[in-house]
């Protein structure tokens, strides 16, 4: 990392010209807790870190109408966590984002760095995607915004461009009865990497969903979003057939690694159990159990 | 290449000093600022024993660059006694033999006094995991639970 520059960018469009300018060897720097870890292996040896902590829109957690909001990528989750409303209306996005290393970890790591990471066991990102969250993306083109199960295309690999930097990301405006949860599995019971990650975000009113999204993690060489599950779902009173049905379809998505966390088998199969345990604590969360 | 000037505070004492573009904090306190407490144990973040605590939050300083800390505010294990006297932790740790070679020691303490810096009662549960980012390979961890427990508990009563 000798050759590295750094820059700390003040506003989103240093940070994108700087980027753009640097010709793919340029990597933008958040919390530092992947980046650091790659360029001191040598998996990354970019000539300029752009340090992105200082600028507003980044940093800065807004909600932008009653109960909507929107949370700069560089927000660590010590301090997303301090928000008590955004932990009320997304408990599941919350959890996931808080099982991500230790509190040292937790004290600098992203949420925008665990997607822009590109893991497909990251987390946080099964819970974005079913929450619903937008990505915001600048780049020396303009902005754009982009459904977060979009943003990635493989393992480690997103559809920021050259210069483009994910800004925010946008959640939907959050109704009243509806919840998320997401749990994973791992080999050890604390700071280890998922086998399978689930998100389940459910809208629940008088018996009746209305609205619903499952979304599967490390299962697949991109987090996934079942869309199939929505559709079975949505008009239901979510009872056990229901569940076992789209339990079938979350394992029928599974395309994994075997690897010496899990097999193939065993991912598949947790898949579907963690949707149907998800699904119900979700339920439970809405009914204020 | 041009080296990076930073002014930063650490332990309340303004402090100025030119790094690399590659350093990290670790590097600069050790190798420039002879601030040798933190220590370098993984270097990837993964225990703990390099811990400080920047603009209140607790962190490794592995894994952040020291170009990141201008205009910060760095608490280091050299900062926690006062004036001659050991932090309430510090004695705490001694009188329950909660270290042993003390190579993870300085970090344990800084993650302990964040803790309580944050939560000042916290649970046997709570002091367990905010401190299952440190790695100790001596003690067994019990002795330095109730070592944070019984500071918490002493805090209360002078309270």
């Amino acid at each position: 990392m000798s050759d590295t520059q750094y820059l700390a960018a003040s506003t989103i469009e240093e940070a994108v010209n700087a980027h753009s300018k640097a010709d793919g060897s340029a990597r933008f720097l958040a919390g530092g807790t992947d980046l650091l870890v790659q360029i001191k292996s040598g998996i990354r040896k970019p000539n300029l870190v752009i340090d992105v902590k200082k600028i507003v829109e980044l940093n800065s957690i807004e909600e932008i109408s009653e109960n909507e909001f929107v949370i700069g990528a560089s927000v660590s989750g010590v301090n997303l966590n301090r928000n008590k409303k955004f932990s009320k209306l997304w408990p599941g996005v919350l959890e996931a984002f808080r099982l991500i290393g230790s509190e040292q970890i937790q004290g600098r790591a992203s949420l925008g760095g665990n997607i822009c990471n590109g893991s497909p066991a990251g987390d946080s990102v099964p819970a974005l995607i079913a929450a619903g969250c937008m990505a915001l993306i600048a780049g020396p083109n303009g902005k754009r915004e982009i459904p977060i199960e979009e943003f990635h295309i493989g393992p480690g690999k997103t559809v920021l461009n050259n210069g483009e930097m994910l800004v925010s990301l946008k959640f939907p405006k959050r109704e009243i009865h509806s919840s998320d949860t997401y749990l994973r599995m791992t080999p050890r019971t604390e700071m280890d990497i998922a086998v399978v990650g689930c998100g389940v975000n459910i809208t629940f009113e008088n018996n009746v969903c209305t609205a619903a999204r499952v979304s599967l993690g490390a299962v697949a060489p991109t987090p996934l979003l079942i869309k199939e599950a929505s559709k079975i779902m949505i008009g239901s009173d979510l009872n056990s057939e229901i569940l076992d049905k789209v339990s079938k379809i979350c394992m029928d998505s599974c395309d994994p690694i075997d690897d010496k966390r899990g097999t193939i088998d065993y991912r598949t199969k947790v898949a579907g159990v963690l949707f149907k345990r998800a699904t119900l604590t979700t339920i439970n969360r809405i009914k204020g159990n | 290449m041009a080296k990076i000037q930073v002014s930063t505070k650490i332990n309340n004492e303004n402090v100025e000093y030119l790094c690399e573009p590659h350093d990290t904090m670790l590097d600069v306190l050790r190798n420039q600022l002879e601030l040798t407490g933190s220590k370098e144990s993984c270097g990837s973040g993964d225990c703990g024993s390099c811990s400080i605590i920047l603009d209140g939050e607790l962190v490794c300083s592995c894994l952040m660059l020291a170009a990141e800390a201008e205009g910060s505010n760095l608490e280091t294990i050299e900062g926690m006694s006062e004036g001659g006297k050991l932090h309430a932790l510090q004695q705490k740790f001694l009188e329950k033999a909660a270290l042993q070679c003390g190579i993870c020691t300085p970090g344990f303490l800084m993650a302990s006094k964040a803790l309580l810096d944050h939560n000042p009662s916290p649970t046997e549960t709570e002091v367990r995991f905010w401190l299952a980012g440190n790695l100790c390979r001596c003690t067994g961890y019990d002795k330095i639970v109730k070592a944070v427990l019984e500071v918490a508990e002493d805090m209360k009563e002078t309270a």
